[in-house]
């Protein structure tokens, strides 16, 4: 590349000029600029090495790339704060601490619904994320993705320049070439021109749409998600007439019965419906109660998992299960199907009536999301246990068909000017649509976003578009309540807010900051706006902004006279679904989530294709098998309507028999160094028809192998006969009615040894004693934890090779233990974290007192001491502890070193760690109490798990102090240590499993005796 | 006084039987400053010539007592007073586990005080030693065996001890220069 | 019996004297045309001695993690080759110092080379413990009882730091033991070297020593007392590796009776390398009227013995896994047995417990090359038995959620192949420049010494 592009090249020179220091490097920056590699850099392109942070390879080669980092190295200098007031930072720097982290509330936007955060900064770095106490779509919980989201900002694969062809362009150049093209569209009323964005609930930039659109009268603006909500949009349409949105009230249902709906996962409130639904989890006192769940899906969800009845239905099979238990309950429909459990489970939801609750899922046709809402407004649960409100997205449902006319448009040469902003249909557009095809047909071609994908390869223009965390911008929640996304840090390179590029169509010029402002000033008028504006931002909502429950009424339709729509295609039924770790695909460059277990299989950095133990046997067997390197599974090819695709099999128990369950999200070739062909591409099979699944798809095995990086032991566990787990009462779980009868019920399932046992007295420790508590009738097995640990604790990546060769780095785990028949087993999650035991074997060995007890009970590590002899982790009988093998951390990618959290050390090369019960936390607490001269308050120390927690199910506290949440907790009946007997008196331990079988559903009595 | 022009007198026998016999003559002749030179250890020498004392197990033993304390101790002021750590819950003094370093510094305490003891007693290292200078004494380390009186001796003379010497049937009977 | 067996297998060969034994064993180290074999011998020890310097350099540059180790098996080939080799230095100790305060004068000619292969084998094993360590760079002195900047001691209470005392004790005293008894030999060499300079090296370290009666007085006490020192000594060494284990929580490592059946082990398979080395040796160098069949046998009976220790620990493991009604100790035991390693447990005890039966056939334990192929098969048994204890009870732990499986990478095998050519390396070293045969004691053996003997 010529010399004339390199002083453009925005990254490095911008940073280097803003930090004065650095300005030495002005001459070597050129000279590196000069370097092929260093540019090749700059356009982020690393086929050959997209595979993992941890490869040493690629991590050699970027060695030979440091010059790159010389250059970015201004950058982890250059944290300043952005020019427009943003509170409090600007109002009160009094605030500013140095050491001292500050906190903003703000939002993520998820599949377009905001969920409030609140962001930890240092020294103006945002550094960590948190759950928004205030934010009804948080309730102060978090899920993977918004803890990932701030690995997002640094992302070193981000688009850090303009390209024009690949070539590294100016915003100036961009402009430029814009005049001309928009003036002729200009002139045409702009029939021409098309807008793709992602789903959209943000007011201020429908209002600059729609600004637009009267610019361009023949302009039109299409939005549109992978993960569509048409059949629930659908749905109410059928109903009521008019796409609503369906508001859920778990908390106060007693019975709730969900046809496929991910209410852990898969809903745009799930982070509120997790709340709601532990807190009716938690049995305890004398009459214990709580609500009963009864779960009908196809692919095993951490829903089905939390259930209490989980029946397993292909798909297609679940309508008529619906239209029976809808008959049961009087509700006029045809077509139901005979089902054992028709009759209980709709009994059971009559009994409770107005506080019964169905919820349907996306994957079912919009006939039984109809069918749901019939059957509450049957039950009278409307205005009790659900209501109804207008849909936070701008455009709501048919996203599908929309996209699919846009690409009709694009064929026919209508389309001469598309803006693709915050969306990649190249790489997840319906299949059949062969939208890459369609794209060359548009003469020009811009693309906005994050990173330089498989779109922005497609198109002429790519704009790097600025990370929520850099931009301004405001955000719906499903609920309706606006939240305004404020800036933490200034953009690390040159890019742009979508207010921003949009603005260039039209007022041009325009700051992000003034965009959102001028909205809202409008919005909420001129009377006290600053008062109210600053209230926003410091709470992260907009007061008032939630709508209003509507009151409607279901119309009788076709809907509940046509029979359960037959399933479409022979042979067996494929089901698409949203990666519980990369979700859509959008975040497949984050390590955090592609090294995250999935909640059920706990497979790693790959997507597999999940089919039931019965199928696998038709399908001739699937042989897996743990090697020292990583199970070995074989490879199957799945072919639906002549398109197919290789994928791993792998066999999950209670995955519905006849139906093949693949995620999306994987086989990306423009992701990153992280994402690049990790896994393989289920869009490849994915066609508009089919958003969710279908049948027809045709199975056969290749006869190759290949290594899948799974962190827990094949759920067969060949080698051991299948009641070990219970007869070492690891978990444990009995029903709501054996609690009722024996509240003992659960301790009287272990031995816990007598006290006073030890040969030696114990130690005393005075003052503070610092415990946990884990509930695993609350714990949905969401991972929330995990990602939050990893981001709290500077926890490092390591990579698909190194997780299968067993040294994963997280330092929380959420084991998943079976019972009952591999057909439809009971499941449980298990999160294990250090028990900070009292008598810890690990201390003892340890030749260097590397690993000793502190004076309020903690298990320390002390990384500096630690030669890494791995005793400990030998003689660790819960193994939590974690090894350095290799040199795990990314010392050289400078993004990540503004990544890192302050407060935690980094460890390096031949050290063990392990959990610390997050001591920085209880330090931070402990200064700020000595300041104000008082005792630490029980609550004041919250651990990065416990806050992320949406069920709420961890908590941590003083174990001397009676009254603290956790000793309650710890003093209830539920309460158990794990692996008590082994004396080594756990500082955490776990509140017994309980669940509440309706015992009318055949073969509840048995699966009431299944107890771990 | 002047350094003596004659170390002692060296005799040379072929065989253990004759070291010892000689051994005992030479003794029972009243001669005290005498040594005998034999390429293997010979109980009946030591016995002929009254060498039985050694102080070596007194040293070993107070090695030994030297490494319990100081072993004992190192482990209990390190854990117990000068930094004293809740490990594993155990108590600071968890003499149980000081057993085992403890008998280690024992033993090793011991061993040194035997081996440099004995080297100390036997003089060593001695580069030097008058009957290196009798050519034929070389063969003391192979199959000779050799009876040397010292002419510190009081009885010791020059004619009478070489016919001594003779008469119990020495194949040789070297001076010894100093 | 002894002089039964005496009569058909005599503990020196006919018509030797002070002179023939002191001239024939001397010759082997003065010699100045050194045998062919001996370089073809040093030269292949010495290249798998460099496969052992690379590894460890590229260990040093990567991490650990080049090894087959994770979590749960956090310990592999390292600390079974540490075990290993500590077990094979056994014999030699015991040898010269049990068997002497025995009064088995069969000992005499074996017990040099015997000490010599302690010192290495220690010198091997002691790699491990330091090389096995995330930072070895520090965790070499680390372990050391000394404070360090913070104040901070190591801590008394692990097994790792009784390790660190019993091995560095085991190799100083043995070192000693050695040098004690090479000293008359030395002085020997002295007397017998014609070249000036090798004779001032060997008088360097024979300090002086001219076989007075006052020496040798002073001599024969401090021998016997470090024999005394010894005995303990070795007993102990295994017994606190089998701490390392003992101490542990895991099933499978958690056992009493460990320490008996590790020093037996270790017994075993020491004797059992004896055997390995001393029948080539014996061969080359013409050694066969030193190194008697006497000898041979005696060590065949030695193995025979513990073996059946050795079996009975594997039997009382499996009973008391039962018998505790533990259900971790009963699964641990069933997975060793069934388990994804279950071959391994079944190729120690055949080669522990099966084969060495045989050697209950007297013509079986007196045919030299059928012996030399059993001593291999015991070092290979030894060497399982090692793999089973550590990884086949680490794999599969107390909760199943976090088990793994563990596979020895190429440089498991290298580090392994590198210490055993450290080993032979040393060891022709040895046999090169010192008398691989005590000869002072030799001397006391020839049919002259004896009625001096006889008379005490």
């Amino acid at each position: 590349m010529s010399q004339e592009h390199v002083p453009s090249t925005p990254v490095t020179l911008e940073g280097v000029r803003r930090t004065g220091g650095q300005r030495r490097y002005w001459k070597s920056l050129d000279e590196l600029a000069d370097a092929p590699a260093f540019l090749e850099f700059l356009h982020r392109e690393f086929p050959e090495q997209a595979s993992m942070f941890q490869d040493p390879k690629g991590r050699r080669e970027f060695m030979t790339l440091m010059g790159a980092s010389l250059a970015l190295a201004g950058l982890t200098a250059c944290t300043k704060q952005p020019e427009e007031t943003i509170l409090p930072y600007v109002r009160q720097p009094e605030q500013l601490v140095p050491g001292r982290p500050l906190f903003f509330a703000t939002a993520t936007g998820h599949d377009g619904y905001a969920r409030g955060i609140l962001v930890e900064s240092h020294e103006g770095r945002p550094t960590k994320i948190e759950g928004n106490p205030e934010h009804p779509a948080s309730l102060g919980g978090t899920d993977v993705f918004g803890q990932a989201h701030v690995l997002g900002l640094y992302d070193p694969d981000r688009s850090k320049a303009v390209l024009y062809l690949g070539q590294q362009r100016t915003w100036g150049d961009f402009k430029a070439a814009l005049r001309e093209p928009l003036a002729k569209q200009q002139a045409k009323g702009g029939t021409g021109l098309r807008f793709l964005t992602g789903r959209n609930t943000s007011p201020t930039l429908a209002a600059q749409m729609r600004s637009l659109i009267a610019a361009f009268p023949g302009a039109k603006w299409t939005s549109w998600e992978p993960a569509t909500r048409d059949n629930s949009r659908a749905g109410a349409v059928l109903a009521f007439g008019e796409p609503v949105e369906a508001q859920y009230r778990f908390e106060r249902a007693d019975v709730i019965l969900s046809l496929e709906a991910d209410f852990v996962a898969g809903h745009p409130a799930s982070l509120r419906l997790v709340r709601e639904f532990a807190a009716r989890r938690k049995p305890a006192g004398e009459t214990p109660e709580m609500s009963r769940v009864y779960v009908v899906e196809g692919s095993p969800t951490s829903s089905g998992a939390s259930s209490d009845h989980r029946l397993a239905l292909k798909s297609s099979e679940i309508e008529g299960f619906a239209r029976a238990v809808a008959a049961e309950l009087g509700v006029v429909v045809q077509g139901g199907v005979a089902h054992a459990w028709a009759a209980p489970v709709a009994k059971d939801l009559k009994r409770a009536g107005a506080r019964a609750l169905v919820m349907v899922g996306e994957s079912q046709p919009p006939a039984v999301h109809a069918i749901g809402h019939a059957i509450n407004e049957a039950l009278g649960a409307v205005g009790s246990t659900v209501s109804y409100t207008a849909p936070a997205e701008t455009a709501a449902g048919g996203e599908a068909q929309s996209l699919a006319a846009l690409v009709a448009e694009m064929r026919q040469g209508v389309v001469e000017m598309l803006v693709i902003l915050g969306s990649n249909p190249v790489y997840a557009a319906p299949v059949d649509l062969d939208i890459a095809s369609a794209l060359d047909k548009v003469p020009f071609r811009i693309h906005h976003g994050l990173g330089n994908d498989e779109t922005a390869a497609r198109s002429h223009w790519h704009l790097p578009a600025s990370h929520p965390l850099e931009s301004w911008g405001d955000l719906r929640a499903a609920d309706g309540t606006v939240s305004i996304v404020q800036p933490l840090i200034a953009p690390l390179y040159h890019t742009l807010s979508e207010l921003e590029v949009l603005a260039a169509f039209t007022e041009g010029e325009q700051k992000g900051h003034e965009i959102l402002r001028a909205h809202w000033q409008d919005a909420l008028g001129a009377a006290d706006f600053e008062k109210r504006w600053n209230r926003a931002l410091h709470d992260g909502v907009v007061a008032g902004t939630a709508f209003e429950a509507k009151a409607l009424r279901v119309k009788p339709g076709a809907w509940a006279s046509a029979g359960a729509t037959p399933p479409p295609g022979s042979g067996l039924e494929i089901a698409f679904r949203t990666d519980p770790a990369v979700f859509d695909g959008r975040f497949a460059n984050l390590g955090w989530l592609q090294e995250l277990p999935k909640p059920l299989s706990k497979i790693t950095w790959d997507n597999v294709a999940l089919v039931s133990p019965k199928t696998a046997a038709e399908l001739g067997g699937v042989k897996t098998e743990q090697t020292a390197s990583g199970h070995v599974t074989e490879l199957a090819e799945l072919t639906l309507d002549g398109r197919s695709v290789v994928a791993p099999l792998w066999v999950l128990p209670g995955h519905a028999d006849g139906a093949v369950t693949v995620h999306l999200g994987y086989g990306r070739t423009r992701a990153g160094r992280v994402g690049s062909g990790v896994g393989f591409n289920a869009y490849a099979l994915r066609t508009s028809d089919a958003a969710w699944g279908r049948g027809g798809l045709q199975v056969r095995k290749t006869g190759g192998t290949t290594l899948i990086a799974c962190t827990q032991d094949h759920w067969t566990m060949d080698a051991t006969p299948h009641h070990q787990a219970e007869e070492r009462h690891i978990v444990r779980s009995v029903t709501l009615a054996e609690l009722a009868k024996d509240k003992h019920a659960i301790q009287k399932l272990g031995h816990e040894p007598a006290p006073g046992l030890s040969m030696y007295p114990p130690h005393e420790y005075k003052g503070h004693a610092w415990g946990m508590t884990i509930d695993m009738s609350a714990c949905v097995g969401c991972n929330a934890c995990v990602t939050a640990c990893q981001s709290e604790n500077n926890i490092p990546v390591v990579g698909k090779d190194q997780v299968g060769r067993g040294r994963e780095m997280q330092w929380i785990r959420v084991d998943r233990y079976y019972e009952g028949t591999p057909e439809n087993p009971e499941t449980y999650h298990q999160p294990v974290v250090c028990m900070h035991c009292e008598n810890a074997p690990c201390e003892v060995v340890c030749p260097v007192a590397a690993t000793v007890h502190s004076d309020e009970g903690l298990n320390d590590m002390v990384y500096n001491r630690c030669v890494g002899t791995k005793y400990c982790s030998n003689n660790c009988p819960y193994k939590v502890r974690r090894f350095n093998f290799l040199l795990y951390q990314d010392w050289t990618t400078p993004t990540f070193k503004m990544l890192r959290n302050p407060e935690v050390t980094v460890r390096s090369r031949g050290v063990m760690e392990k959990c610390t019960y997050c001591v920085q936390r209880i330090s931070r607490a402990r200064i700020d109490a000595k300041n104000l001269g008082r005792e630490i308050r029980d609550g004041e120390v919250v651990t990065a798990c416990e806050a992320a927690c949406p069920a709420q199910a961890i908590v941590f506290g003083d174990v001397n102090d009676p009254e603290s949440r956790v000793s309650k907790l710890k003093a209830g009946d539920r309460n158990y240590g794990l692996l008590a007997e082994l004396q080594t008196k756990p500082r955490t331990s776990y509140l017994g499993a309980v669940r509440n079988p309706n015992p009318e559903i055949p073969g509840a009595g048995s699966e009431g005796q299944q107890h771990g | 006084m002047s350094r003596p022009e004659l170390y002692g007198l060296l005799a040379e026998f072929h065989s253990p039987e004759e070291i010892v016999k000689a051994a005992e003559a030479v003794h029972a002749a009243g001669y005290r400053k005498v040594d005998a030179y034999t390429p293997y250890p010979m109980e009946d020498v030591l016995d002929a010539l009254h060498l039985h004392k050694t102080h070596v197990p007194k040293l070993a033993l107070a090695g030994g007592l030297l490494g319990l304390a100081g072993g004992w101790a190192l482990q209990y002021w390190a854990s117990v007073i000068e930094y004293p750590m809740n490990i594993g819950g155990r108590p600071f003094n968890s003499w149980p586990a000081f057993i085992v370093p403890t008998f280690e510094t024992t033993v090793l305490g011991a061993a040194f005080a035997t081996v440099f003891g004995m080297l100390l007693l036997n003089g060593f290292p001695q580069p030097y030693h008058p009957v290196f200078n009798v050519k034929s004494f070389a063969t003391a380390s192979r199959d000779r065996f050799f009876l040397c009186i010292e002419s510190r001796d009081p009885k010791f003379d020059r004619a009478m001890t070489r016919e001594l010497l003779r008469g119990l049937g020495a194949s040789e009977v070297s001076e010894v220069e100093p | 019996m002894a002089s039964q067996d005496r009569v058909v297998h005599p503990v020196i060969g006919p018509g030797h004297t002070f002179a023939s034994v002191t001239d024939k064993i001397s010759s082997i180290v003065l010699t100045t045309k050194t045998p062919i074999g001996w370089f073809v011998g040093f030269g292949i020890a010495f290249s798998l001695f460099m496969v052992f310097l690379a590894t460890v350099s590229y260990l040093l540059v990567k991490g650990v993690g080049i090894w087959g180790v994770n979590v749960p098996v956090g310990w592999g080939f390292d600390i079974i080759n540490f075990v290993w080799w500590i077990g094979i230095g056994h014999a030699g100790t015991l040898i010269s110092a049990i068997l002497l305060l025995l009064r088995q004068q069969w000992r005499t000619s074996i017990n040099r080379f015997a000490e010599a292969m302690t010192l290495f084998a220690v010198a091997c094993a002691g790699m491990y413990p330091i090389l096995h360590m995330g930072r070895p760079w520090v965790g070499a002195y680390w372990l050391m009882p000394y404070p360090n900047t913070m104040g901070l001691w190591p801590n008394f209470k692990s097994p790792l730091v009784w390790d660190v005392f019993a091995v560095s004790t085991y190799a100083t005293v043995s070192l000693l033991f050695w040098y004690v008894g090479l000293i008359p030999d030395l002085a020997t060499l002295r007397d017998r070297a014609a070249n000036r300079t090798v004779k001032i090296v060997y008088g360097f370290f024979a300090v002086g020593w001219r076989g007075s009666a006052r020496h040798w007085a002073n001599y024969e006490m401090a021998y016997l007392i470090l024999a005394a020192l010894s005995t303990p000594l070795v007993l102990s060494v295994h017994t606190v590796v089998s701490f390392d284990f003992a101490v542990g929580v895991i099933p499978g490592w958690h056992a009493t009776i460990f320490p008996p059946y590790f020093v037996a082990g270790a017994i075993y398979a020491g004797f059992a390398m004896v055997l390995t080395l001393a029948i080539p040796l014996r061969k080359a160098y013409g050694l066969e009227d030193f190194i008697t069949l006497r000898h041979i046998e005696n060590m065949a009976k030695v193995m025979l013995a513990t073996s059946l220790i050795v079996a009975y620990g594997y039997l009382m493991e499996a009973f008391m896994a039962w018998y505790s009604g533990n259900s971790y100790e009963r699964f641990m035991m069933w997975n060793r047995m069934a388990g994804p390693y279950g071959w391994s447990y079944w190729a120690l005890i055949f080669c522990n417990v099966i084969v060495i039966n045989t050697l209950w056939i007297k013509a079986l334990r007196t045919n030299v090359v059928y012996l030399f192929f059993i001593s291999l098969v015991v070092s290979v048994g030894m060497w399982l038995e090692r793999f089973v204890i550590i990884v086949t009870s680490l794999h599969r732990d107390f909760l199943p959620s976090s088990w793994g499986n563990y596979r020895g990478t190429i440089f498991d095998w290298s580090m392994f192949i590198g210490t055993i050519g450290l080993f032979l390396t040393l060891f022709f070293l040895f046999i090169r420049f010192l008398p691989t045969i005590s000869i002072f004691e030799m001397r006391t053996l020839v049919p002259a010494a004896q009625p001096a003997e006889d008379k005490q």
